[in-house]
């Protein structure tokens, strides 16, 4: 219970020095304003409760961070290479794959990292199968392509979500 | 630095240049989704990345790292929904296509989501 509201307080404190900058007066009001804020709408912070906050989890959120950027990097060279080339190589689909993830906000996150890695875009979520338009398809059944395109987002996500 | 700052920032607007083409050449729309999303996501944070480098001086860098993310957290979830949408309405995926698991699950608009 504890943990959600201090996450809420952090976060909107964090954002509000990001935009305000290091005034140490702006500091003191914001975090007022994030306490008030905190408070009010404290009930409705669920989602932050989802949160794992031992040291593991916030180390596996940092190599998180580097994985999703090298993702990043990785898919746009590959989108680039495949649109410069005379003959567009693809050979796209639409696959199912399915998610251990239990947590709302894991599943989320999980289906935007799907977005932006190399050649998937998610379409659609049902429960735990996430339909998936995959630019080349390189393995038909639903494991091989749960193995290709979750597996390197999920095993960090549960460790962060539980 | 701001010569580095420049460079970056070219390098964002030749993702983003390519994510333009890529829209034009590729030959469905989920294709062309795939294009847009990821070009526009690498290229503005570039974009971006540059200007704080170029400009460290003017104290914009946490709004910059904040645009930054709110670009990562909306701009799949943009792209997501306008598949969805496109799938729902009926838009048939390319000649080349190998296979549709969604169509062939049969879910559409309404049902249990």
């Amino acid at each position: 219970m504890l943990k959600k509201g201090t996450l809420l307080f952090f976060l909107l404190l964090i954002v509000w020095i990001l935009l305000a900058g290091t005034d140490l007066q702006e500091i003191f009001f914001g975090a007022l304003i994030s306490l008030i804020l905190t408070v009010v709408f404290f009930s409705k912070a669920s989602i932050f409760s989802e949160f794992n906050l031992n040291p593991k989890a916030i180390i596996f959120m940092l190599i998180y961070i580097f994985v999703f950027a090298w993702e990043l990097i990785k898919s746009n060279m590959d989108v680039a290479f495949r649109v410069i080339h005379p003959i567009i190589p693809i050979n796209p689909g639409i696959v199912k794959v399915k998610t251990k993830l239990k947590s709302k906000l894991g599943r989320v996150i999980l289906a935007n990292s799907i977005t932006l890695t190399p050649g998937t875009l998610t379409v659609d979520t049902n429960g735990e199968d996430y339909y998936i338009h995959w630019i080349d398809i390189t393995s038909d059944d639903i494991e091989g392509a749960t193995k290709q395109i979750v597996s390197k987002f999920e095993k960090y996500l549960e460790v962060i979500f539980g | 630095m701001e010569l580095l700052g420049a460079i970056v920032t070219l390098i964002g607007s030749l993702f983003l240049f390519l994510g333009a083409v890529g829209i034009f050449r590729m030959p469905d729309v989920y294709n062309r989704m795939q294009a847009g999303t990821k070009a526009t996501t690498l290229g503005s944070i570039l974009f971006l990345i540059g200007i704080g480098v170029g400009h460290y001086e003017c104290g914009c860098l946490g709004k910059l790292i904040l645009l930054i993310m709110f670009i990562i957290f909306t701009n799949p979830i943009s792209s997501n929904a306008l598949a969805r949408a496109a799938h729902f309405a009926g838009v048939k995926l390319t000649k080349l296509s190998v296979k549709d698991d969604l169509a062939e699950d049969g879910l559409e608009k309404g049902e249990e989501k």
